[in-house]
């Protein structure tokens, strides 16, 4: 286990949906710590409550209970504006289905975060073009997501997540709709930008072996509780 | 998100459904037309009518008389809580009631019914006196010849259809000359009458008159086919018009006279039975009205009917006003419809936009220019498109009118203020009906946005 300040600390976290008097308990009292710079995946049945968990680290739903510190910050006491921000700032996210607009170029795809982030205009385009340098994309800028293989696209997403340059990258099954080629080079290269920008990564997968291949530490959920951790290569690097 | 980022992204918004949007942009413009054309058309009638009227005389002249004027119908002679004898209404008078502000003109009023002569046939008529400032009251616009060349000229205008009495052939007629016949009165006491050298006329002092035969040769100078008026009890029926002061050295023996002739005057002036004072503006009638009874006399006016005209005019345009707005109305809820169909449609587009750390506010400003630019335009194509009906609708009046003979008029009048403000409004509403769809767009929970594909 890392001993510096977590990137992320979940203390006794619940999220419950009330559906037509019955209660669902997406994520029932879960508590996990993860480090800066880890790489974490986050492995479980469907509907174990992955998504939900990740969509609570990310601000964008709320907590039935219980606390999480991001960087220190209580996420629980922020306001809808102040989520907003911290969405923009620390938060960077990518998901199974790219997401990307697909009435935006790839261009004005990358540079949404940063119009939201009110970046300077004159700071946009360098901005722009070092993102997608990361991830080794730099012709077709002018295209629209739809003209893109599912790899390129999912390229745009992750330059798109970093352009704000975030301290933790939230991906919910990054590699779920690419073949495990395609897939495995998209993880290559979440590895690779991590170390380069010293971010955190919580990824959820269903892919067992490339988690394990990939990921520093396996989170595995079941009905909402954390079953168990299992850390593969010890300290992260 | 800065201001020109969410006009950027909204304005992309607008032009990725360029179809849909301006469907609904073109509702609005019909509405704002509507509303434009309804109103301007309000507007130009009512300018239409204000002109009319004022050229008639009938609201912006004030008929003076002295207070005992009415005493052939039984009225007291003297105002019972008074003391003293009534003012008399003589040339001091006149010149008091030229000095009111925004006079334009006195005249006392010259009407009288005579005989006139023309290629040696008699026919029967009522003379009239105009004033000056009947020049410009449109009256005599699109006369056939002139107006009279002076203030004293011996000259005539006919009414078309006297003209039509005197020859078939009226046009024939300007240039040529008539003959006026008429009786002039002679104050008994000779020496009062001969010595007055003023030209004015009803009454001199004095007891009584003979009346004398005499001839005046007038040049007829144009044919008018309007009836002019100049103030109620004006010409109404007078057939033949000449200038005011000619008409009032002929000294004819007037339709009021018999009144005149019992009146007594001491003050050795000329005194008249009645005086129009002309108002600049109908609006300024009511002001004056109060000066001159002040003065201590009678005032009269048309001020009520003019009242109730605006009264009626005020109604017509709120009326026209309610279809344009109700009109409005329904291109709104066009806007309503497209914003909330959006919303629908960029469900995953507004998730994505909260993921990556745009706020409530953001995503409700977003649609909120949206609809504000929809109106934008829509007001603009609106004004003009209305401004264009109106056009026509003018054309097709004028049209018709001159296949009638008749004068075109302007029945639609466009204003700048109305322009402004069908913009402003057009703005505003849409603005209003982007309130539900934005706030709606905004409270759109991110997670169930994202959920399913
Ligand atoms: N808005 C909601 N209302 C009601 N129930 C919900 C809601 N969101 C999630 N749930 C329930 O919470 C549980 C966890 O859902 P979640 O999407 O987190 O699962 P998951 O682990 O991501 O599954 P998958 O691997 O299929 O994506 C599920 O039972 C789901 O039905
Ligand atoms: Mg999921």
């Amino acid at each position: 286990m890392p001993t510096a300040a977590p990137a992320i600390r979940l203390d006794r976290v619940s999220r419950h949906y009330t559906m037509g008097g019955t209660s669902v308990r997406a994520v029932d009292e879960l508590s996990l710590s993860v480090a800066n710079n880890e790489f974490l995946a986050l492995l479980g049945s469907s509907g174990s409550g992955k998504s939900t968990l990740l969509n609570l680290i990310a601000g964008l739903d709320r907590l039935t209970s219980g606390s999480i510190f991001a960087h220190g910050q209580d996420i629980a006491s922020l306001s809808s504006l102040e989520l907003a921000r911290y969405r923009s700032k620390t938060i960077g996210m990518i998901f199974q289905s790219f997401n990307l607009l697909p009435r935006m170029t790839l261009e004005e795809n990358i540079e949404l975060p940063l119009r939201l982030a009110e970046v300077d205009r004159a700071e946009r385009p360098a901005r722009v073009r070092e993102a997608l340098e990361r991830v080794r994309l730099t012709h077709r800028l002018g295209h629209r997501p739809t003209e893109l293989s599912g790899g390129e696209q999912q390229r745009v997403a992750i330059a798109r997540a970093l352009v704000n340059r975030p301290k933790i990258l939230l991906a919910d099954e990054p590699t779920g709709n690419l073949d495990s080629a395609t897939g495995e080079a998209i993880l290559n290269l979440l590895r690779e930008l991590r170390s380069q920008l010293g971010m955190t990564i919580v990824m959820v997968t269903h892919e067992r072996p490339l988690a394990e291949a990939f990921a520093d530490r396996l989170a595995i959920m079941g009905d909402g509780k954390l079953l168990r951790t299992t850390s593969l290569k010890g300290l992260p690097q | 998100m800065k201001p020109r980022d969410l006009t950027d992204l909204a304005l992309r918004n607008l032009r990725e459904s360029i179809l849909r949007n301006a469907l609904t942009t073109l509702g609005v413009a019909v509405g704002v037309a509507s509303l434009v054309a309804m109103l301007s058309l309000g507007v130009g009638l009512q300018q239409l009518a204000a002109k009319r009227l004022s050229e008639s005389g009938l609201f912006d002249t004030i008929l003076v008389t002295p207070k005992n004027a009415f005493r052939g119908m039984g009225r007291p002679q003297r105002e019972p809580d008074s003391g003293k004898p009534p003012r008399v209404l003589d040339d001091d008078a006149r010149k008091e009631l030229e000095k009111l502000p925004n006079v334009i003109e006195v005249y006392p009023q010259v009407r009288f019914f005579t005989e006139v002569r023309f290629n040696n046939k008699p026919y029967a008529t009522v003379v009239a006196g105009m004033p000056d400032s009947s020049r410009n009251s449109g009256s005599f616009d699109g006369m056939q010849g002139k107006f009279f060349s002076s203030t004293t000229a011996n000259e005539a205008i006919l009414q078309i259809e006297f003209a039509k009495d005197l020859s078939e052939k009226t046009s024939s007629l300007i240039g040529q000359d008539l003959v006026l016949r008429y009786a002039e009165r002679q104050s008994l006491p000779s020496a009062s009458s001969n010595a007055h050298p003023s030209a004015n006329p009803p009454d001199t002092s004095g007891g009584g008159f003979s009346v004398v035969a005499k001839e005046l040769r007038l040049k007829i100078v144009g044919i008018v086919e309007t009836e002019p008026a100049a103030g109620y009890g004006g010409y109404g029926n007078a057939r033949l018009l000449m200038p005011l002061l000619t008409a009032s050295t002929l000294r004819a023996a007037q339709v009021n006279d018999l009144r005149d002739i019992v009146r007594d005057s001491n003050s050795g002036k000329t005194t008249y039975a009645s005086l129009s004072v002309r108002a600049k503006s109908p609006s300024q009638v009511e002001a004056l009205e109060t000066s001159i009874k002040k003065m201590g006399f009678n005032a009269f006016s048309l001020l009520d009917a003019s009242k109730s005209l605006r009264t009626f005019f005020t109604v017509f345009d709120s009326l026209l006003g309610i279809f344009g707005c109700l009109a409005l109305a329904v291109a709104t809820l066009g806007i309503v419809n497209t914003l909330v169909m959006a919303i629908l449609e960029r469900r995953r587009e507004i998730g994505v936009l909260k993921a990556l750390g745009a706020a409530d506010s953001d995503v409700q400003q977003l649609f909120f220019i949206e609809a504000g630019v929809m109106g934008f335009f829509g007001g603009i194509f609106g004004v003009l498109l209305g401004w264009l009906l109106g056009r026509v609708v003018t054309f097709g009046t004028n049209v018709y009118l001159q296949r009638q003979n008749l004068n075109p008029i302007e029945l639609s009048s466009v204003p700048l203020w109305l322009v402004a403000s069908a913009l402003i409004f057009a703005i505003l509403v849409s603005l209003a009906a982007g309130l539900y769809p934005a706030s709606r767009a905004a409270k759109l929970n991110p997670v169930d946005a994202l959920r399913y594909e």
